[in-house]
């Protein structure tokens, strides 16, 4: 994975030294609090309902098992032992206090982390698959074009005080992972019939009150022009991107009121000038530079078959479900990816102990090359697992509670912090998860209900993704009692799809009971071999309507 | 975000966060401020309460507390309780993770 050299480390530790000032003058009373919180901000420091709240950037999810221990050690000793995994595959601290931040910061420095632009209106953490350099049908490592955004993005003068935040996905297969089409900016890795990589660049998505699908703009942009393009995308959005009006100024909104059409005309525009005098040209040296860091790790040759685990399935019916659900298929024979669910039956989607951390750290160490990825739909991956050593695997995990056997499954939910620790939300999600979670808790009545998402989110900013659940449910605040709102027929992948509502909202006493009556509904309608998301598709919302307020 | 307060609450108190650590304290009878609703200073109607945040602005200027603002309670047997969902966890601390923090401590708010 990528390292640091001496520019990257110097620039953050530089910002912590500079923070640390910012911070001694706030508490001092030198700086006002409308002077300090656009700093703290910059630097990932929130204020939220109970504490302060701190951000990590995990860039694209990646992690050395080192900085996980990291993370880890940071939990116990500024937190109260464990940490919250986002769905931009960062990780949040709940209750550090503002006298030790910039201590933390300087402790996670040295494992060249940071929290820097994981708040404020600019360009924030790249998000990706996290199946990068495993995944089959990959044309190239996402990660890659990833770290050249972040070197580029990261302090970048012009876009340091966008009209609002920015967001950019990354994917390098076909099969979407990780959003990219509810993004700010998604960027398609595509090949052409020359086998040349280039970029397919999608603009105007995105999730909040407004949600939109990204429209693609840019069907082959090459390799050594897409910072020159991405430029060009920003300089429009800076400069019609509305500022007048926070809920109007994401580039969606901006997308949506000019079109498509005239979007991709205004930015291949810009594109030209830019060319003409004397665009950013990404120097392929440099790429590969960054390349190297992503090479594939030294695989064994190994038969694609595993007898060890073949015999381990048959013996262990929790390690046969396990591996029916958290394994997927690697691009190099005799290995697979494991994917660790954060989704315990009754737990909080996301959160992870400080020796759950060490634990997975000592476990991607000895088993997936020292490393890990952090998942959009908070969970963990280790990328790089022997197919011998699974069983294995499932043991360490389980030893930890890690083993949980529900990737994709209605137990997966994801699920934003909601009213229990979030300042702008509304009603709470993670109870309303839990749940959810409790009521499907059979593991054999959840694989007979197949592949099903639901997103939970606290409030209208959709954190937790709800537009785009297969089952999305919105809480929402009535006169001071919470209400969930749901949306059926969302989707984040390929075939990206805003949910449609439902109809009514219902209490936090009626809405586990309304989730089972859609999935019982599904059950009774679907054909063979569909998955939730295709019976939706094939019926549309009628059939669930009718039997949800049937007995209304 | 949800509404701290109503129009015509009878009872209302005033809450910040500590600007040292965040921590949810509560402005008192002597301008002073406590981790406990219980020792908060309730104001009856309007004018008492705006009396009352206009107490803690003193505590925002020499850098005490951050963001003070009035929210509703009612007076009951068992002591002070905060009107809304929203302020009863910021009093009693999330209600998952009942294991630790303040939750653990009033485990009786949650019910």
């Amino acid at each position: 994975m990528y390292r640091y050299d001496e520019f990257d480390q110097q620039i953050v530790n530089e910002r912590v030294a500079q923070f640390r000032g910012q911070v001694a003058r706030r508490l001092s009373g030198e700086l006002t609090e409308d002077e300090f919180k656009p700093l703290r901000l910059m630097n990932g420091v929130y204020l939220q309902l109970h504490a302060y709240m701190l951000r990590v950037a995990i860039p694209y999810g990646t992690l050395s098992s080192r900085q996980l221990r990291m993370l880890a050690h940071l939990g116990r000793k500024y937190d109260r032992g464990y940490g919250h995994f986002t769905t931009r595959q960062n990780l949040q601290y709940n209750w550090p206090a503002l006298k030790d931040m910039p201590d933390l910061l300087a402790e996670l420095a040295t494992v060249e982390m940071h929290a820097i632009q994981t708040s404020g209106n600019c360009i924030r953490n790249v998000t990706s698959d996290q199946y990068a350099g495993a995944a089959k049908a990959e044309i190239e490592d996402p990660r890659i074009i990833s770290e050249v955004i972040r070197q580029w993005s990261t302090f970048h003068p012009e876009f340091s005080f966008l009209p609002r935040k920015f967001k950019i996905a990354v994917s390098g297969t076909p099969d979407d992972r990780a959003a990219i089409r509810v993004h700010d900016i998604g960027i398609q890795i595509v090949q052409d019939a020359k086998g040349n990589v280039g970029y397919e660049v999608y603009v105007g998505g995105g999730l909040g009150r407004t949600p939109m699908i990204g429209k693609k703009i840019g069907d082959f942009v090459p390799k050594e022009d897409l910072l020159a393009y991405l430029e060009a995308v920003m300089r429009v959005y800076n400069m019609y991107g509305r500022r007048d009006n926070i809920y109007k100024a994401r580039i969606k909104i901006l997308v949506h009121e000019i079109g498509a059409e005239e979007m991709k005309r205004q930015v291949e525009a810009e594109f030209a000038a830019l060319k003409k005098e004397g665009a950013l040209h990404l120097p392929l040296e440099e790429v590969a530079r960054i390349e190297a860091y992503f090479r594939p790790p030294a695989f064994e040759e190994l038969p694609n078959e595993s007898t060890e685990l073949n015999k381990a399935v048959l013996a262990d019916s929790g390690f046969a479900n396990w591996v029916k659900s958290n394994i997927a298929e690697h691009k190099v024979p005799g290995y697979a990816i494991v994917n660790i669910s954060l989704k315990p039956i009754g737990g909080t989607p996301g959160d992870c102990s400080s020796d759950q951390m060490d634990a997975v750290a000592d476990i991607a160490e000895k088993y997936s090359f020292d490393e890990l990825r952090v998942t959009h739909e908070q969970n963990l991956t280790l990328a790089h697992v022997r197919k011998k050593d699974l069983h294995a695997v499932y043991e360490a995990l389980k030893k930890h509670d890690l083993a949980t056997a529900n990737i994709n499954l209605i137990t997966d939910q994801i699920a934003c912090p909601g009213l229990d620790y979030c300042a702008l939300a509304n009603a709470r999600s993670i109870p309303i998860a839990q749940r959810i979670s409790e009521r499907f808790a059979d593991i054999a009545r959840q694989h007979e209900i197949g592949e099903l998402k639901i997103n939970n989110s606290g409030c209208i900013n959709a954190c937790g993704h709800h537009h785009v659940g297969h089952i999305g449910i919105l809480g929402v605040d009535k006169k001071g009692v919470e209400y969930y709102q749901v949306t059926l027929g969302g989707a984040a992948d390929e075939k990206t799809a805003i949910g449609e509502i439902v109809g009514p909202a219902f209490t936090e006493g009626e809405i586990v009971d309304a989730i089972e009556k859609i999935v019982n509904t599904y059950l009774g309608t679907r054909q063979d071999g569909e998955r939730f998301i295709d019976t939706y598709r094939r019926v549309g919302i009628e059939p669930f309507k009718e039997n949800l307020y049937a007995a209304h | 975000m949800a509404q701290h307060t109503r129009k015509g609450a009878q009872f209302q108190a005033v809450t910040a966060n500590r600007l040292s650590d965040g921590i949810v304290v509560y402005l008192t009878a002597d301008a002073g401020w406590s981790e406990s609703l219980q020792d908060a200073a309730v104001a009856e109607g309007k004018e008492a309460a705006e009396a009352l945040l206009a107490k803690a602005a003193p505590t925002v200027e020499n850098n005490t507390v951050v963001e003070p603002y009035l929210f509703e309670v009612a007076r009951e047997e068992s002591g002070i309780r905060a009107a809304s969902v929203r302020e009863t966890i910021r009093q009693a601390g999330p209600t998952v993770r009942l294991d630790l923090g303040k939750q653990a401590e009033l485990s009786g708010v949650h019910g």
